[in-house]
C-alpha cells in the first residue's frame, strides 16, 4: 500500500501511542479535587505546557478542543460573538474564500442566522493572500468583527505571510484567526511571534490522535464560548478533559516540531522527485499552487509534503479510484458530505476554471513516507492518466 | 472478471454485488448520484438516491471489503430522465423513467465510463435472467424487471450481469438477512425515484404551469370539462377526470392533443384499442423476421398479451389478440417470447406511437 494522503490524516508516532495506552489505563477526572484527579490534572498541564513550548505560546493560551473543525467553529463564531457583542457596529467578517469549510461554513451559518456580513479576499493564483488585499478589503476597520486567513493551504499547500498579515489587521484594530492544521509541524509555526489573536491545530495531522485539538487564543482575545458547561478550559470551552488524547496531542506536536527541519528537507525532496517525475510522464500536468522552491518571509512557501496536479481532460474522480485499485492512496482534494466529487472550491478561488478544478489530484507525503512510495506512483501514473482521459471522452 | 457492481443502496443490488464478490471477481461498487436535491431525505419505501440511500450502499460495500465510490450523474440524468420525462407529458405522451434511465444512464453512461476504466462488465440488482445474450423474465414473475430492461441491444447486454434473475425476492432478503446487511429489511423501493412524495401530477405541474384546455365527450363532441393541463391525464385513466358526462357509465381517457390541449374521454367501448402502432424499435439480439407471432407487455407489471407484430412504416404493427384499454403513446411495448421453461426471453421493444 502507497499511503500519500497524509494531509487527510498520518499514521501515529509510536511515542504517542505508547504515552495514550499509558494514559488511558488511569482513572481521573482533571478536575476532581482528589489524588487521581491532581494526577490526571497534572498530566493535561504538562501536555500544555509542552504544547505551548513547541508552537510559541504561553500554557495558559491553549485551549483544547475535540479538533480543528471545532477550533474553526469557536474561534470564528466565538470572536465575532464577543466583538460585536462589545460594539454592535462589529458586524463584518472579512475572510479568504480558500479556507477550509469549517471556516467558510462558520461565516455562512454567521450571515445567515446571525446578521454577520462577509467580505471575501481576492486569493492570487498561487493561492496567497497578500497583505494589501486584507489592508483594502479591511477599510478602516471599525466595522469588522474578525478576519480569517489560513496559515497553509489543506487542498494545494500554499503559505501565506501571516505575521504580515496579522499585523497588517492590528493596525486597524481588527483581530486575526489562523486555522494553522496543515502548517504545524511543516513550516515553522511561532504563536507569538505571528502575532495572530487564535490559531487552530489539530491532532491527527502531526501524528497524534483523531478528535484532539487546540485552540491558541491571546490572553487578551474576548471569545464567546460554543458550549457552556463546567468552566474549563478558561471558561470558553467546557467538557471533561479527554487527558489520554491530550497527552497524545502534546507528544506528537512537541515531537513532530522538535524534528520538523529535518523531515521537511526528506519529504520535500521526495515530494520534488513525486512532481518533477510525474510532469515527465505526463507533460501536460500542471502544478496547482506555489512553485515547489517558493520562499516566504525566509521560510517554505509551500508545505513540504504537498503536491497538487491537474491532469486535462482526466477527472479527479476516475485518477483516484484507478490508482486506488493499484494500491496507491490519495486524494481528490474535496468531497461533500455525500460523498459525490465538486470542483476543489479552493481551486475555484484561485482562478481555475471547472476543468481544471474537477481534473486534480492530491498527493500529500509525510513522515512515513519514501522513495519506494514515489516510485509506485511513477510506475502507473502515465498509463492511469491516459485510461482516465479515455473514460472522460466517454461523458458529456 | 472486474466487474463495477452498481449499487443502490437497495437489498437487491446490495446481493448482487455480494454474488459478484463470492464468485471470485474483482468487484467495485459505485452508487449512482442522479437527484439534484440529495439532502431530501428517504420518506417511506420511495426513492433510490438520497444520502441515507448513499450510506446504505457504502456500509454494504465496507461490509463486503469492496472499494466504493460515488458517481455524480446528477446533470445527465436531469437531462436525458427527468427533462424527458416532462417533454414526454407536456407532448401528450406517457413515457417509462425507468426504462429511459436504464438505456440512457446505467447502460450507456455508466457502462461506457465502467469499460472505459477498465471493468469488463456491470453488475446490478435487476431481477432479470441473463445467459447466453439472452435475457428472460425473473424466477419471481411477480418482480420481474425484464420490461424495463426491455430497451437494451446487444452490446449493453454483452457487458450487462444479472446475477438475481434466478433467485426470489424473498431469497434475496434471506441472503442478506444471512449476511448481515442492515439492508436486508429495507422497504421495496418503488414509484418513480425523482418523486419522492409519489405526487407525479404535482410534480408535472411545479415543473409546467397550468396549461388549460377542453375535456371533450368523444361521442357527443361536446365539451364537458375543463382542465390544467394534459399532463395531468394518462390515456385509459379513469379515476379524478373531474367531469360529469350526463349518465352514469364511466368515463376514460381515449386520447391527449397537446397543440389544442385537448383530452378525449369516452365509454368503455371506446377505451380498448386492439392494434398498436410503434416508433422504431431496438432489439436485444438479431432482428426476428417479421411477421411473427410474440407476446406483447404494454407497461411495467402489465398483463402480456399475445399478438402478431408485422413491419410498418418504419415501426411496427402490433394486432393484439385480446383488446385492450390504457394503451398510451409513450409507453414501451416490450415483445417477450414466451417459454415457461426458461423464462420468456424479451425479444425487443418500441414505444406506443398511436393505438386504435
Amino acid at each position: 500500500m502507497t499511503y500519500l494522503d497524509h494531509a487527510a490524516t498520518t499514521p501515529m508516532l509510536p511515542e504517542v501511542l505508547a504515552a495514550m495506552t499509558e494514559q488511558l489505563g488511569r482513572v481521573g477526572n482533571a478536575s476532581s479535587l482528589h489524588a487521581s484527579g491532581r494526577a490526571a490534572r497534572r498530566a493535561a498541564e504538562q501536555s500544555r505546557e509542552r504544547l505551548a513550548d513547541a508552537l510559541g505560546a504561553r500554557p495558559s493560551e491553549v485551549l483544547f478542543t475535540g479538533g480543528g473543525t471545532e477550533s474553526d467553529n469557536l474561534a470564528v463564531k466565538g470572536l465575532f460573538w464577543a466583538r460585536r457583542g462589545a460594539d454592535t457596529q462589529r458586524r463584518r467578517l472579512v475572510v479568504s474564500p480558500a479556507e477550509h469549510h469549517a471556516v467558510l461554513d462558520s461565516v455562512e451559518w454567521l450571515v445567515k442566522h446571525d446578521g454577520a456580513e462577509v467580505t471575501w479576499l481576492p486569493v492570487e493564483p498561487s493561492g496567497r493572500i497578500l497583505p494589501e488585499a486584507l489592508a483594502e478589503a479591511l477599510g478602516d476597520g471599525r466595522d469588522v468583527a474578525v478576519a480569517s486567513v489560513m496559515w497553509a493551504n489543506n487542498e494545494i499547500g500554499t503559505v501565506s505571510d501571516i505575521a504580515a498579515l496579522a499585523a497588517t489587521a492590528h493596525a486597524v484594530g481588527v483581530p486575526l484567526h489562523t486555522d494553522a492544521v496543515q502548517a504545524v509541524g511543516q513550516v515553522p509555526v511561532d504563536f507569538a511571534a505571528s502575532g495572530v489573536d487564535a490559531l487552530t491545530m489539530t491532532g491527527h495531522k502531526l501524528g497524534g490522535p483523531m478528535g484532539a485539538g487546540a485552540l491558541l487564543l491571546r490572553r487578551d482575545a474576548e471569545c464567546t464560548p460554543l458550549l457552556h458547561g463546567g468552566g474549563q478550559e478558561r471558561d470558553v470551552r467546557s467538557g471533561t478533559l479527554d487527558v489520554a488524547a491530550i497527552v497524545g496531542l502534546a507528544v506528537a506536536t512537541g515531537t513532530t516540531v522538535s524534528r520538523r527541519e529535518q523531515r521537511a528537507e526528506q519529504v520535500g525532496a521526495l515530494r520534488d522527485r513525486l512532481v518533477q517525475g510525474v510532469t515527465a510522464e505526463v507533460p501536460d500536468a500542471r502544478l496547482n499552487g506555489a512553485p515547489l522552491d517558493d520562499e516566504l518571509a525566509g521560510g517554505p512557501g509551500r508545505l513540504p509534503g504537498n503536491a497538487h496536479l491537474s491532469f486535462p481532460g482526466a477527472e479527479g474522480d476516475a485518477l483516484l479510484m484507478l490508482l486506488d485499485a493499484r494500491g496507491i492512496e490519495c486524494s481528490t482534494g474535496s468531497a461533500c458530505s455525500a460523498g459525490v466529487a465538486r470542483p476543489s472550491h479552493v481551486l475555484l478561488a484561485v482562478g481555475a476554471d471547472g476543468e481544471r478544478a474537477r481534473s486534480s489530484l492530491r498527493f500529500s507525503l509525510g513522515h512515513t513516507s519514501t522513495d519506494a512510495d514515489v516510485d509506485a506512483v511513477l510506475d502507473v501514473i502515465g498509463p492511469v492518466v491516459e485510461r482516465a482521459r479515455r473514460a472522460g471522452l466517454g461523458r458529456r | 472478471m472486474r466487474v463495477l457492481a452498481a449499487m443502490s443502496g437497495g437489498v437487491d443490488s446490495a446481493v448482487a454485488a455480494a454474488l459478484a464478490v463470492d464468485a471470485g471477481h474483482d468487484v467495485t461498487g459505485v452508487h449512482l448520484a442522479l437527484s439534484q436535491n440529495r439532502q431530501t431525505l428517504r420518506s417511506g419505501s420511495r426513492g433510490c438516491c438520497s444520502v441515507e440511500d448513499s450510506h446504505d450502499a457504502r456500509r454494504v460495500a465496507d461490509e463486503l471489503g469492496i472499494p466504493f465510490y460515488v458517481w455524480d450523474l446528477a446533470d445527465r440524468f436531469t437531462e436525458d430522465v427527468v427533462d424527458d420525462f416532462v417533454a414526454e407529458y407536456a407532448a401528450g405522451r406517457t413515457p417509462n423513467p425507468c426504462l429511459r434511465c436504464n438505456e440512457k444512464i446505467k447502460f450507456s453512461a455508466v457502462l461506457d465510463r465502467a469499460l472505459s476504466l477498465g471493468f469488463d462488465a456491470v453488475v446490478t440488482g435487476h431481477h432479470a435472467r441473463l445467459a447466453g445474450g439472452e435475457l428472460r423474465r425473473s424466477v419471481d414473475s411477480a418482480k420481474d424487471q425484464s420490461y424495463v430492461l426491455g430497451v437494451l441491444t446487444p452490446e449493453q447486454l454483452a457487458a450487462a450481469w444479472f446475477p438475481l434473475g434466478g433467485t426470489t425476492k424473498d431469497r434475496v432478503r434471506e441472503i442478506a438477512a444471512e449476511r448481515g446487511f442492515a439492508v436486508a429489511t429495507k422497504p421495496d423501493s418503488h414509484d418513480i425515484c425523482f418523486i419522492p412524495d409519489g405526487d407525479t401530477r404535482g410534480f408535472l405541474a411545479r415543473r409546467l404551469g397550468s396549461l388549460p384546455g377542453p375535456v371533450v365527450d368523444a361521442t357527443t363532441g361536446a365539451t364537458v370539462g375543463e382542465h390544467d393541463g394534459t399532463y395531468g391525464f394518462t390515456v385509459g385513466q379513469r379515476k379524478g377526470l373531474g367531469v360529469s358526462a350526463g349518465d352514469s357509465r364511466p368515463r376514460y381517457v381515449l386520447g391527449i392533443e397537446p397543440v389544442s390541449r385537448t383530452v378525449t374521454i369516452g365509454t368503455a367501448d371506446l377505451a380498448v384499442v386492439d392494434e398498436v402502432r410503434t416508433g422504431v424499435p431496438t432489439w436485444t439480439g438479431a432482428a426476428p423476421a417479421l411477421p411473427a407471432r410474440f407476446e406483447v407487455q404494454l407497461r411495467a407489471h402489465g398483463t402480456p398479451v399475445a399478438c402478431e407484430v408485422s413491419a410498418a412504416d418504419g415501426g411496427l404493427r402490433i394486432a393484439l389478440a385480446e383488446a385492450q384499454r390504457g394503451v398510451a403513446p409513450g409507453q414501451s411495448a416490450v415483445l417477450y417470447e414466451p417459454d415457461a421453461v426458461r423464462g420468456d426471453r424479451v425479444v425487443g421493444q418500441a414505444a406506443v406511437a398511436d393505438a386504435r
